[in-house]
């Protein structure tokens, strides 16, 4: 660099820095890159090795078994007879039922919270609600032993006496079973639910919902006709998430959904959850068959769920444009 | 057309009034849950009940110190694994990521995100339990460090993101070299909204107990070292809570109380502090 | 990304019309030559020859858009970082080619001041200033902490900041923090200082102590800024380049331009009839 006037002073301060200019110095910058991105690719990694150590663990069961592990409904681990049917049935229809409820409730809070309250108890109450979400699982399956099931108990035998005449509300009442499962599950979404939600609905442009109220609709009219149609995908998204959520939910519905594996029409009786029978058989496997069956549980739950969130990913990018490459 | 207009006012009334409803029913749930904990289980705390080591079944007095301390010796481990891996992934993400790599290392981290936490524990299971033979408090920290990892990495990117242009800009024109920019001036910058999201992946996976039960375990005596089991509080709590003894049952509400009171703190202090509106972990 | 064009041998710099202010016969730090430059497949630049004297201020004036960011940007490659960017020509730093050199290396000896002041949130007044040497590895402290004072003293901050220079560089006002950004790019001892409208977030008074300590520092740097404010571009340089939709139409002595331009289109914007 004969033609830059450096100053002795410069010379010094430099004199480490020097060593590392020119092409090597953007090899560093190559460097931290590829170190960065190997970060990103362990989540990669990570992914597509979940799914394959599940998949060798359970193998003795695909293989012994096959596909019809899916639909068989006994389960007798000292009969050495494995079929998942009864876990899945009780994982969707508790899933259901939370969502029933959730949904209502979640989309009619986020409806307020976007479109009546002021910004800042909006933020405040989303702020609370978000806290509900934090809340650990074993805290509301504790809730769940202790009030819920007592409480759902007393009322089980006037539910049968006046709707009897379904199905879905016959039997002993145990407390234990589908319905509160569906219920303690319903609390742990309908924070997501309430919250993207909101956002979502926050993001409607303003001109659309004010060209509507210039046509003399009523606000409740606005909100009917043009934010949830405009929102409808990233609230899509929203239930996607939440249900992902709850079919994988684990302990609180392992605490109160009664943990007998048999498929019964009635939301009173006792069901079984896929991440229930894991969470509860998985320390006391008695044979190989069983272990591996309970991955191959797992490894089910695991598609289940990549299914799902993957496609309530997609919808939630379409509307907020998180995860879109800026 | 007088009375039609009337009943259209009143329907914009009634829904409104409902969602209020909703709202309500939403947030009392949550008053109600942190009322009812303190109220069952306020009585039952006191020094010896955090300090003393479980006492065999029928006598009384037993405390939950070593799942207290297990409890953060198992996350404590988990963030050390979980927290870097997570931030320098979100920092490939916003500062090299803006292209097909990049939208499928977002894609797999939020579709992780959402996957079961047992499933997590069971992945640790057939890794780290299966082959070492036994059960470790290890394994339990690898559980819980795999579903830090996607929540600290996007929480990164949001808040690395944020660090305006112009700062790198600045950097740059002092003839700095990039990684150095990036190492030195955008992640300190981000350093506040970067701590935030760790603590909050803390308090989520400090409540985890389905990856535990077949990873750490559980031990009702003080731990042996990472590679034996190891108590955890969320873990307590479930056994004791679907055990038959009321002591123990007292205990739970105790120890529910402690938890909850470390998770809502920790999280309601970094977000009112650190941070300053929402973002629920989606 | 970037395309380098190399300049057939028997070209001659000053044969061109434009780019050399009748009389001058200073020393020339930057020459820039047949510069094109744009974004995509949008030219900015089109064939830009400008050259850039020792100890003197240059202003580039111009209507928004004419070019003249994306020009000083050429001149410490800051435009390459832009996606998309393409440049061609060259630019001469005291003879050599800055396509040459590293460009993590020019920008030591080209610093730039910013529109807005931009120091780093996340460090102290000090620390600030110190950053540019820091982060290039320096560890001896007492020269650095030297170098500091040295630099906040040439950017007329040293006064105001002395008894504070722990605390954070955004606890000062938009004026100081804009002097601030002056010290932190003065304390890699550049050989240019380029300036990018460096007082249009500040109020006339913060503007006024930065034009004052331009003419100060000049003594022993070349000073290029950009600027959309004429009276300022009057008070403050010794040249003046006019530009219009990314060409040069005019560059000569500060008062000759603003007295008898020898270009319409100069006279035209100077008496403001380009809006």
């Amino acid at each position: 660099m004969p033609a830059v006037q450096r100053t002795a002073a410069e010379e010094r301060i430099d004199s480490r820095s020097k060593r590392v200019t020119g092409l090597r110095e953007r090899a560093g910058d190559r460097a931290f890159r590829w170190f960065v991105a190997g970060f990103g690719w362990m989540i990669i990694a990570l992914a597509v090795m979940v799914g394959l150590q599940l998949a060798v663990g359970s193998q003795l069961t695909w293989t012994k078994l096959g596909a019809p592990f899916l639909w068989k409904s006994d389960w007798d681990p000292v009969a050495e007879k494995f079929g998942a049917l009864p876990f899945i049935y009780g994982t969707l229809v508790s899933s259901a039922l939370a969502l029933l409820i959730a949904i209502p409730l979640g989309v009619g809070s986020a409806i307020f919270l976007a479109e009546l309250a002021p910004r800042r108890v909006s933020d405040a109450c989303t702020f609370l609600i978000e806290l509900l979400a934090a809340v650990p699982s074993v805290i509301l399956g504790l809730m769940g032993i202790f009030l819920l099931v007592p409480a759902v108990r007393s009322v089980e035998p006037t539910l049968t006496k006046f709707l009897g005449f379904l199905p879905l509300f016959r039997g002993v009442p145990y407390g234990v079973g589908l319905l509160t499962a569906g219920l303690i599950l319903s609390i742990m979404i309908l924070p997501f639910i309430t919250v993207i939600t909101r956002e979502v609905l926050l993001a409607v442009p303003r001109s659309l919902k004010e060209a509507m109220l210039a046509l003399g609709a009523t606000h409740w009219e606005t909100v009917v006709g043009v934010s949830l149609p405009y929102a409808r995908s990233g609230i899509a998204g929203a239930v996607f998430l939440s249900l992902g959520r709850a079919l994988g939910e684990t302990m609180a519905v392992t605490m109160v959904i009664g943990n007998t594996p048999k498929i019964s029409w009635s939301l009173l009786d006792p069901s079984y959850s896929m991440a229930a029978v894991i969470a509860n058989e998985l320390t006391e496997a008695v044979g190989d068959l069983h272990l591996s069956s309970l991955i191959a549980i797992g490894l089910t739950l695991f598609a289940i769920t990549v299914v799902i969130n993957g496609l309530a990913r997609l919808m939630i990018y379409r509307v907020t444009r998180r995860g879109a490459a800026a | 057309m007088g009375g039609y207009s009337m009943r259209r006012k009143i329907v914009n009334r009634l829904m409104f009034a409902l969602t209020a409803l909703c709202a309500l029913a939403s947030l009392s749930t949550l008053f109600f849950v942190l009322g009812y904990i303190s109220y069952r289980g306020l009585s039952s705390i006191n020094w010896a009940f955090v300090t003393r080591l479980p006492k065999p079944i029928g006598e009384t007095g037993g405390g939950i110190a070593n799942s207290i301390v297990g409890s953060a010796k198992i996350v404590g481990l988990a963030s050390l694994m979980g927290v870097p891996v997570g931030v320098l992934g979100g920092v490939y993400l916003s500062e090299y990521g803006h292209n097909k790599t990049g939208f499928c290392i977002r894609y797999a981290a939020d579709v992780l995100t959402g996957i079961p936490s047992i499933v997590m524990g069971l992945f640790a299971y057939v890794l780290v339990v299966i082959p070492l033979k036994h059960f470790s408090a290890l394994s339990g920290s690898v559980a819980l460090a795999i579903i830090m990892v996607p929540v600290v990495l996007r929480n990164t990117e949001e808040f690395v993101q944020l660090v305006p242009h112009t700062i790198r800009e600045a950097a740059l024109a002092l003839g700095v070299p990039q990684w150095k920019v990036v190492m030195r001036v955008v992640i300190p910058t981000a350093s506040r909204g970067i701590v935030t999201g760790s603590l909050l992946a803390v308090t989520r996976i400090a409540g985890e107990t389905a990856p535990l039960l077949f990873t750490s375990f559980g031990n009702p005596f003080w731990d042996n070292g990472w590679m034996n089991p190891m108590a955890a509080l969320p873990h307590t709590i479930f056994t004791y809570a679907i055990s038959p003894y009321e002591e123990l049952h007292r205990q739970a509400w105790a120890a529910a109380l402690i938890l909850i009171a470390f998770v809502i703190a920790v999280n309601a202090g970094t977000r009112l502090l650190l941070r300053p509106s929402t973002g629920v972990s989606h | 990304m970037v395309k380098t064009l190399a300049m057939p041998p028997q070209y001659i710099p000053d044969s061109s019309p434009q780019g050399s202010p009748g009389g001058a016969s200073q020393a020339v730090t930057l020459e820039v030559r047949h510069l094109k430059a744009g974004y995509g497949t949008t030219p900015v630049l089109r064939d830009v020859n400008i050259k850039f004297y020792d100890t003197k201020v240059t202003a580039i004036i111009g209507p928004s858009g004419c070019g003249k960011s994306t020009m000083i940007r050429c001149l410490n490659r800051m435009h390459e970082i832009t996606p998309g960017a393409s440049v061609e020509g060259e630019v001469l730093l005291e003879g050599k080619s800055i396509l040459a050199l590293d460009p993590v290396e020019l920008r030591r000896h080209v610093g730039m001041v910013f529109q807005r002041p931009n120091p780093f949130p996340s460090m102290s007044i000090f620390d600030n200033v110190a950053s540019g040497l820091v982060l290039n590895g320096a560890r001896n402290r007492p020269l650095i902490a030297e170098r500091v004072e040295d630099s906040l003293r040439k950017a007329a901050l040293w006064d105001e900041v002395k008894d504070k220079l722990r605390q954070p560089g955004m606890s000062l006002s938009g004026g100081q923090q804009q002097r601030l950004c002056i010290a932190r790019a003065l304390a890699v001892e550049p050989r240019v200082l380029l300036m990018d409208e460096p007082c249009s977030a500040l109020d006339p008074i913060a503007t006024a102590r930065i034009e004052e300590l331009m003419l100060g520092l000049k003594n022993n740097l070349t000073i290029i800024i950009v600027t959309h404010n004429m009276q300022q571009a009057a008070r403050v340089s010794d040249y003046t380049a006019f530009m219009l939709t990314g060409e040069l139409v005019e560059f000569t002595q500060t008062q000759q331009i603003f007295t008898k331009p020898s270009d319409k289109r100069t006279e035209d914007y100077i008496t403001g009839r380009f809006g």
